[in-house]
């Protein structure tokens, strides 16, 4: 029966909700088309995490388990997956799009002369194995619907943007799970990782935050970016930024949002001073609720909010805050 | 150390576009270096400022593309090869990889520098698929690059942290634009680069592509949102309702 891979990168020991949205729009797929669900899990201890991709619908897991999974390397990780393709021979094998696998998707079809459909909003797969897809560009102002044609023999790569798909727990009976080993040959390693600079921004992963408050420009001092941590703190939200104001280092480049930085879908997302350039908004464009607070009533951010808050961040914020607070 | 780097030219995604018939359509003159690609050139010249060596720069493009590699010149490259395409050729990442690999597998660079995307396909994979080819050690997405004798110390953005990496050379490395504010040519570099030679050599075999475009389309618009305006805490309490009661979001 043929299959479609999932690729799971869980460097920090858990399954990423960016990953729990791929498999369960590969579960889906896997569904329409008859084909075996497979997950391959690539993480310190990967077995461990078998029964958490089974509740998203893989029935069978390939483990990966070693100590260099824990921090991310290009070289370990194209070489664990490539095994497990030439293992699983999968028609479709379908990542979660992060810099993890951005780093790997090129090397993985280069080595294997497979077509690779990188950072998709949505795709399927033909009875052919032929992978449709639709990819934001042009800083997410439009969506090109791509096709890639099967290569006998190698299967179609495809990554998904975070968001793209609702993750939902099916509760499947436990996987058949089968370990593999790290195939790393010995001078494969030639890239050393001296350090992980930690992020240094709020305790809440950007990434898995149902709600994100997201600085722009217009929060310039330390006493509005006090105003920003209260109300993340209020609402349990992640703490994200535009790149100016990244740039002033205020905030920490792991928050920044946008065509270059992270991409976010969180239910509630709050622009704080935040004018809305269209590289920013690439990056938030899909979150289900924009309330968007600015003192420029023009700025292009109230375009895409749901609720336009127009006034003074310094104002409206302790009310925000306030109000928030009442409600409980 | 000498470097090249891999630059294209795209389109100015804030210029006007529209899309009609499944294609975009826009002012063919609306075209730049690509921003990414741009800091990868600027890295390069710190380096070689610093340190010694040249910075070379290649494009697959068509003809008009030229223009892109004359800023890289104009920028302080010294010399552009540009790898020549029929106007309207279908490339995917794929196959502009394979057309760098092929001319840069008969150089020696020490190092060989990209934008980690292009503006316009967004799609970040050709640094990749070029190391692959070439069998070279690859980092992507660098924010900071610094030259230790023969090494090259890549600051990487990944998801969870920044991540610091010693990669032997020859290398290939990915840039994003928050390494630096690439140079902008002042009239003597510009002049200088008028001088400076553009090796044109047609591709005689553009690869198929293994993914097409079949038609562009714009993005759905969010449905139209309200807009709160007036006193601070009078609109703070209205907000804090519609998310509750409308929105049902908190």
């Amino acid at each position: 029966m043929p299959s479609i891979l999932s690729v799971v990168l869980a460097p920090a020991g858990s399954v990423p909700r960016a990953s729990q949205e791929a498999l369960t729009r590969a579960t889906s797929v896997a569904a329409a088309r008859g084909w075996t669900h497979v997950a391959a899990v690539l993480a310190p201890d990967a077995a461990s995490l078998a029964p958490e991709v089974a509740r998203f619908g893989a029935t069978r897991v390939v483990a990966v388990s070693d100590p260099l999974l824990k921090t991310h390397l290009h070289a370990p990780v194209v070489a664990a997956v490539a095994d497990v393709l030439g293992r699983v021979q999968p028609a479709v094998a379908v990542f979660a799009s992060s810099e993890g696998t951005k780093d790997v998707l090129g090397a993985l079809a280069a080595r294997l002369g497979a077509p690779a459909v990188p950072d998709v909003a949505a795709f399927d797969v033909r009875a052919d194995g032929g992978v449709e897809a639709v990819r934001p560009v042009m800083a997410a102002k439009f969506l090109a619907r791509v096709e890639a044609v099967p290569v006998a023999g190698v299967p179609v790569l495809v990554s998904v943007r975070a968001g793209s798909y609702a993750a939902e727990a099916t509760g499947a009976a436990p996987p058949e799970v089968e370990a593999v080993p790290l195939a790393l040959a010995d001078d494969a390693l030639r890239a050393t990782l001296r350090e992980v600079v930690g992020a240094t921004g709020g305790t809440v992963d950007l990434s898995e935050a149902r709600v994100v408050v997201a600085a722009g420009r217009g929060v310039r001092d330390a006493e509005a970016k006090a105003l920003v941590d209260e109300l993340a703190a209020v609402t349990g939200a992640a703490i994200g930024a535009s790149r100016a104001v990244v740039e002033t280092g205020m905030f920490p480049a792991t928050a920044q949002i946008g065509q270059t930085g992270k991409v976010v879908a969180p239910e509630v997302y709050f622009a704080v001073g935040l004018s809305g350039a269209i590289q920013h908004v690439a990056g938030m464009q899909n979150s289900r609720v924009i309330v968007a607070i600015n003192k420029d009533a023009d700025a292009p951010i109230f375009q895409i909010a749901t609720y336009g808050l127009v006034g003074d961040l310094y104002k409206i914020l302790p009310e925000l805050i306030a109000a928030l607070k009442r409600r409980g | 150390m000498n470097f090249c780097v891999c630059i294209k030219q795209v389109p100015d995604v804030t210029a006007p576009i529209q899309v009609s018939g499944g294609q975009l359509v826009m002012d063919a003159g609306r075209v730049v270096l690509n921003a990414y690609d741009a800091s990868a050139v600027e890295a390069a010249l710190v380096l070689t400022e610093a340190h010694g060596g040249e910075v070379d720069v290649v494009l697959v493009g068509p003809e008009r593309a030229s223009e892109a590699i004359r800023k890289a010149l104009a920028m302080g490259a010294t010399r552009g090869t540009h790898l020549v395409v029929p106007e309207g050729a279908e490339l995917d990442s794929a196959a502009v990889s394979q057309i760098l690999a092929a001319h840069l597998a008969g150089h020696a660079y020490d190092a060989i520098l990209a934008g980690k995307q292009a503006q316009d396909s967004d799609a970040g994979l050709a640094g990749g698929m070029l190391a692959e080819r070439l069998g070279l050690p690859v980092a992507t997405n660098a924010v900071g690059l610094a030259q230790e004798g023969g090494t090259l110390v890549v600051t990487r953005q990944g998801d969870a942290g920044q991540e610091i990496l010693a990669l032997p050379t020859p290398c290939v490395v990915t840039c994003s634009n928050d390494m630096n504010d690439p140079r902008i040519p002042n009239l003597k570099g510009i002049m200088a680069a008028k001088k400076k030679t553009i090796d044109a050599q047609p591709v005689a075999d553009v690869p198929a592509p293994l993914v097409r475009t079949r038609a562009y389309e714009t993005v759905p618009a969010r449905a139209p949102g309200r807009r709160l305006d007036g006193d601070a805490a009078e609109v703070a309490a209205e907000a804090v309702r519609l998310l509750a009661d409308e929105a049902r979001a908190i």
